[in-house]
């Protein structure tokens, strides 16, 4: 279980509170209007920044003192996923080990992520020479071999069109079912939440609201979820 | 931003920085304690001290008033050509010294094409030694600078400005008033007090152009204090004096000037609709011709010259080739093992003290460090057998502002960019240099490290003030063989050395940009 006890995480502009739970194994879709905070609990959680209040915990073990490697947290962001002067399988292969230099074994671990996303023989080619929904694929491919306890996606599909990233959802859904990996989704888009999440965080007036069912909470929407919705 | 995680440390920036103002400041001291304050100055160390004013004020003046129409011209002008002319003028920023005055004798001296052709029409020689020839081996260098300087400024007009002036059908004088001279009174401060704070430190144009109570900067009164009369006292008052100056001239340089200069983005010409007239595109045509000759006509020289005895050197010069060679390249090591960390630390934000000792080496006069240096090695080892690790040393300490502002931008990019993903595959520290920074800073690296053993390649400062007959660079022997009057073996070896400074430049640029891709 990821715990968040009485968090407040200070950005220059403002300040968040949380104090929740989230089960291993779920998925969560976090919502809430822009500068509401939403990338801002996902980097505390990732250990992108401190918390100043608060303890997050994993499991057992206290992470709000761990550096942002040592968490059991695979994190794809908005953009700048890859790096663009190594190659996918390089890419992949850093969620491993931070070298360039794989034994056979862990190539072949790479080879078999690449192809679980649908990227077979694409691992000699630079992030340049790949498509938008390719690179989201290849990102994803290095998020699998990191083996993490959690996935934290903080849009990085929002530069796909429509279809591809109803696509590229329903890939995560697969991957983190099969790896039972707790999933939190930061999403602007109501149909997102729907499709892979049944639970959702609200983030809006400074808090970081406990989760509740996706449904429940677009059924009866609370006045600054309604406000962002329209 | 209350980000804590960093991928990198900044220690080896910082302890390279503390080297670096150690060795500035240090030498500083060294010198400062050895002078005779209570002697003052002398009638000739005020000389040198008017002189070096008057030639600097001079050379920046004439360099900015000339380097004006020449970038108006080409800023408003395409011709093929245009963006060669335009990289040609960032050439003299690694143009060996020694090399354009010899091209500049060549044109401009006693028995130079302009004399040759004065003497046919009955006219006297020209003069080239003294003051003007100063000024003249001045403006060669800085006409190009001040060009690229106010060149930058011009460029950053809207071009929106252009098609309402078009509009409102703006003549010439209108147009100057309205959008022009608010342009230049911005940039011209700037360059004026760039080109200012260099002709300040020069030192080798004074060497061979100048000399005698008449024309001694205060760089060549310091190293005649230390070489010809071994006065350490006066050397060391003067370096002081010296301080003085180019700390103020590169104070006021930096506030005045907002970067630019080795920037590129220079290849944009504007669409203007003012230009029409037959005049102003006969003027333009004029300045263009003129500056481009100027600029190319020495280089030519030197070629023309060199290239008949560049297979008969001799050994000397041969050895002083490798010399260079090992020097420029060990100056270049130096300086990236300085910059980069230091880079590194500055695009952490952890930088403010670090770029301020960066920019010590601007105002540090080579001579100055030159000076403490040998005060300080002296009483351990005998500062002449150190002759060449200090010239790569300080060589290394004045390309290092230059190498910070071409690196320290993309260092930037690169930990804003990624160093959040970097964390969060736990690549950290050698891990993250070696995968992440070291590759993606490859093209600024090759830059700088090109910069680097050119301006090392082509330096005629310290290497003169400590080596023995039996050591030279090949700048130095290129001086010897001058002082000679051996001027066929000079030319040549002047022609080795601009092929060797160019190429060197060339080959670490071009082979870091080879690969880098993305």
């Amino acid at each position: 279980m990821l715990k968040l006890e009485s968090c407040t995480v200070t950005n220059s502009s403002f300040t968040l509170r949380a104090d929740l739970q989230i089960n291993r194994g779920a998925r969560v879709a976090i919502l809430g209007p822009s500068g509401s905070g939403k990338s801002t609990l996902l980097e505390a959680i990732a250990g992108f920044r401190d918390v100043s209040s608060g303890r997050i915990l994993w499991k057992k073990s206290d992470w709000t003192d761990l550096a942002p490697g040592q968490r059991s947290v695979a994190m794809l962001f908005q953009d700048g996923n890859l790096f663009p002067h190594l190659t996918a399988a390089q890419n992949v292969g850093l969620g491993l080990r931070p070298t360039t230099r794989l034994s056979k074994a862990e190539q072949d671990t790479v080879d078999t992520a690449l192809t679980r996303v649908g990227l077979p023989d694409m691992g000699a080619r630079k992030p340049s020479e790949l498509s938008g929904g390719q690179q989201s694929r290849v990102a994803l491919a290095r998020a699998l071999v990191q083996q993490r306890d959690i996935l934290l996606l903080d849009e990085p599909f929002a530069a796909l069109g429509p279809a591809l990233k109803v696509e590229m959802l329903d890939l995560v859904a697969e991957l983190v079912m099969e790896t039972k990996t707790t999933l939190l989704m930061v999403s602007h888009d109501p149909e997102d939440a729907r499709r892979i999440s049944k639970q959702a965080v609200l983030v809006a007036d400074g808090t970081a609201h406990a989760p509740t069912g996706t449904e429940t909470l677009f059924a009866n929407p609370p006045a600054a979820l309604r406000d962002y919705l329209g | 931003m209350a980000d804590r995680a960093q991928p990198l440390s900044a220690w080896p920036g910082r302890t390279a920085a503390i080297g670096v103002a150690v060795l500035i400041l240090g030498t500083l001291c060294a010198v400062a304690l050895r002078a005779e304050a209570g002697r003052g100055l002398g009638p000739s160390d005020w000389a040198a001290l008017r002189f070096t004013v008057l030639q600097a004020t001079i050379s920046a003046v004439l360099s900015v008033a000339l380097a004006v129409p020449v970038a108006r011209a080409l800023a408003r002008r395409r011709f093929p050509g245009r963006r060669i002319l335009i990289a040609l003028l960032g050439a003299p920023f690694i143009l060996p010294v020694i090399v354009a005055i010899l091209g500049l004798l060549q044109i401009f001296g006693r028995s130079g094409w302009v004399s040759q052709v004065f003497l046919s029409l009955g006219l006297p020689p020209l003069q080239i030694y003294g003051l003007h020839g100063v000024v003249l081996a001045h403006v060669f260098f800085n006409l190009p600078l001040a060009t690229r300087l106010i060149l930058q400024s011009w460029q950053e007009i809207p071009a929106e400005q252009f098609r309402l002036a078009a509009q409102l059908n703006l003549g010439a004088s209108a147009m100057f008033r309205l959008i022009e001279w608010p342009v230049l009174r911005h940039s011209c401060p700037g360059a004026l007090a760039v080109v200012f704070a260099i002709c300040l430190t020069s030192f080798a144009v004074a060497l061979t152009l100048g000399g005698g109570p008449r024309a001694t900067t205060i760089e060549l009164a310091i190293f005649q204090a230390f070489r010809f009369d071994y006065d350490l006292g006066r050397a060391a008052l003067l370096s002081g004096v010296q301080l003085i100056l180019t700390a103020g001239a590169a104070l006021l340089a930096l506030r005045l000037s907002r970067g630019g200069g080795i920037g590129t983005g220079l290849d944009r010409s504007l669409k203007r609709w003012d230009s029409h007239h037959i005049s102003a595109k006969l003027a333009d045509v004029a300045w263009i011709m003129l500056a481009a000759l100027f600029l190319l006509m020495p280089l030519s020289a030197i070629t023309l010259s060199g290239v008949a005895g560049l297979l008969s050197l001799p050994d000397a010069v041969l050895s002083a080739t490798l010399i260079s060679m090992a020097v420029a390249l060990a100056s270049t090591a130096i300086l990236l093992a300085l910059a980069l960390p230091m880079a590194a630390a500055v695009a952490l934000g952890r930088g403010a003290m670090i770029e301020m000792s960066g920019i010590l080496g601007l105002a540090a006069s080579p001579l100055v460090i030159g000076t403490g240096l040998f005060i300080v090695l002296r009483p351990v080892a005998d500062p002449f057998a150190w002759a060449l690790p200090v010239t790569a040393l300080v060589n290394a300490v004045m390309a290092l502002p230059f190498a910070l502002r071409i690196l320290v931008p993309q260092a930037r990019a690169v930990v804003t960019r990624y160093s959040r993903l970097s964390l969060s595959l736990d690549m950290t520290g050698w891990q993250f240099t070696t995968i992440v920074l070291l590759p993606r800073m490859r093209a600024q690296i090759s830059f700088a490290a090109g910069l680097a053993a050119a301006l090392s390649m082509g330096d005629l400062g310290v290497i003169a003030l400590f080596a023995d007959p039996d050591i030279a660079t090949l700048p130095l022997q290129i001086y010897r063989l001058m002082g000679a009057y051996r001027m066929q073996d000079a030319a040549a070896a002047a022609l080795l050395l601009l092929i060797l400074s160019m190429g060197l430049f060339w080959l670490l640029d071009r082979g870091g940009r080879h690969h880098a891709e993305t």
